[in-house]
């Protein structure tokens, strides 16, 4: 469970994530996706529950070399330039500094190594971002959001690059609130207001929902949840604010 | 602490400093302009400069490298790349001496410029070894690294850190013995002085100027870096991995 602001969220949430996995978690935004991801990663204030993340409570210090967060939003200097942010991330990780041009090329910057940040384009900064989660070799790769803004050819180069790295025995939690990247995964989460309102494949999904498209599954579920949940008063105070 | 990655933080922060010139040049030319703006001011009238002219040097670059500091970790803080390195082996300790060096190496370069200028171009004359007078200077802006490091940790708000210039920083002048000398303020704000790093600051540039000795210079540096040394243990405390 989890305090944020007035709001309780996750009250009475329970998931497990499978390894090697992609693990999509949707929902719209402001349901929360966030906040469990920053649960899991370690920096999210917990009120009550435990999270274990590969074995060991999260946040935990053995699991920093071992977990990876690329965070919502460019989380890198914009003032460095895309080769200066690696590396400053690769020797606080005791990454050799080789990895560096290996995920240059993963994020498809080779050629923009030695351009500032500030100078990009949002989705390559956010490339950039993404490609400082993805240095060394993590066991856990947990990403909020990484293709907001993206064209559709990154986007779907992207989810090929997050396929490869899961089927090297990476374990990656990819959050998103284009419900089209949900067949990407091996695995979905759906949130809605705090809560998981469906812990399931993209198969089983559209066959539940009897939808052909993920969208319209993701709103049919809304509309059953809808139903067995009303929205509270508190909780739309709380979707407002 | 694992001085790799404390070297590679500072590192980081002079290189980001690199790709912004205009900073750099403000950092370091702006005290020297203030001296020789209040050297010009007193420029009719013999020896106010003397007088005054040397606690002024360990005004501005305390003054500028506490705005520095404040706002850049506070930056860092709002970019989301602090609770990214959060998420990473990186130490907090790591992280604020990181800046520390890298600032401090800046407070060294702006110190000895400031007081060669107001030396050799405003004619500040010192009476005691020259170099004591750029020891002092460089404590000085690097006690106000320490304490703007400090500082950012309880600014929300680019716009609240500028606010704590006034809260912090501007009682420590007035306090200082720069408008009155400290013996003869009443006994509760002489009593509350003593206990502000700025006014030991201030003690150990007139000292040097005055061409004092020994402990009568001493005492007030060994004070000021108790101070700064005090902020850059705490404020790693105040850095936090987990937030609500």
């Amino acid at each position: 469970m989890v305090r944020r602001g007035r709001r309780t969220l996750f009250d009475g949430l329970d998931v497990s994530i499978p390894h090697g996995e992609i693990t999509g978690l949707l929902g719209p935004s402001g349901c929360g996706k966030t906040t469990l991801l920053r649960a899991i990663v370690g920096v999210q204030k917990v009120k009550g529950g435990t999270v274990t993340v590969l074995g060991q409570p999260a946040g935990s210090r053995g699991l920093r070399e071992r977990v990876a967060y690329g965070t919502q939003g460019a989380a890198v200097y914009g003032d460095l330039t895309v080769r200066q942010n690696l590396q400053y991330f690769a020797s606080v990780l005791g990454v050799p500094r080789g990895d560096v041009d290996r995920v240059l090329d993963e994020v498809g910057l080779r050629d923009h190594a030695k351009q500032q940040v500030a100078d990009l384009s949002g989705g390559q900064a956010g490339r950039v971002s993404l490609g400082a989660a993805l240095l060394g070799s993590p066991e856990l790769v947990v990403l909020d959001e990484p293709t907001v803004g993206l064209d559709p050819v990154l986007r779907s180069e992207l989810w090929g690059m997050f396929r490869r790295i899961a089927d090297a025995g990476t374990t990656l939690i990819v959050s998103s609130h284009v419900m089209d990247e949900a067949r990407r995964c091996d695995r979905l989460l759906l949130m809605r207001d705090g809560r998981l309102i469906a812990d399931t494949t993209p198969e089983a999904l559209l066959e539940d929902t009897g939808e052909d498209d993920a969208e319209d599954a993701f709103l049919a579920l809304i509309a059953r949840d809808e139903r067995e949940h009303p929205p509270t008063r508190r909780s739309q105070r709380g979707a407002a604010s | 602490m694992n001085p790799r990655r404390m070297f590679a933080t500072a590192g980081r922060v002079f290189g980001q400093l690199r790709h912004d010139p205009r900073s750099i040049a403000l950092m370091l030319v702006a005290p020297s302009l203030l001296v020789g703006l209040f050297a010009w001011l007193f420029a009719d009238q013999d020896g106010v400069f003397d007088r005054f002219g040397g606690a002024i040097l360990a005004l501005f670059p305390f003054i500028v490298m506490f705005l520095i500091t404040s706002i850049t970790t506070l930056r860092e803080r709002r970019s989301g790349t602090l609770e990214r390195l959060m998420t990473t082996p990186l130490g907090k300790a790591d992280f604020i001496l990181g800046y520390a060096l890298a600032f401090g190496l800046m407070a060294i370069l702006q110190a000895v410029i400031t007081v060669a200028f107001a030396v050799y171009v405003c004619g500040l004359t010192v009476d005691g070894p020259l170099w004591q007078l750029g020891a002092v200077a460089v404590l000085d802006a690097v006690l106000g690294t320490a304490l703007g490091l400090l500082a950012s940790a309880f600014a929300q708000t680019e716009f609240q850190a500028v606010q704590f210039m006034p809260v912090l920083v501007f009682p420590q002048i007035i306090l200082g013995g720069l408008f009155m000398p400290r013996d003869q303020m009443p006994d509760v704000l002489y009593a509350i002085s003593d206990w502000l790093p700025l006014s030991h600051a201030i003690d150990a540039i007139q000292a040097v100027t005055n061409g004092d000795e020994g402990w009568d210079v001493g005492a007030p540096l060994l004070i000021v870096a108790a101070f700064a040394v005090g902020c850059l243990v705490l404020a790693p405390l105040t850095l936090r991995r987990r937030t609500p």
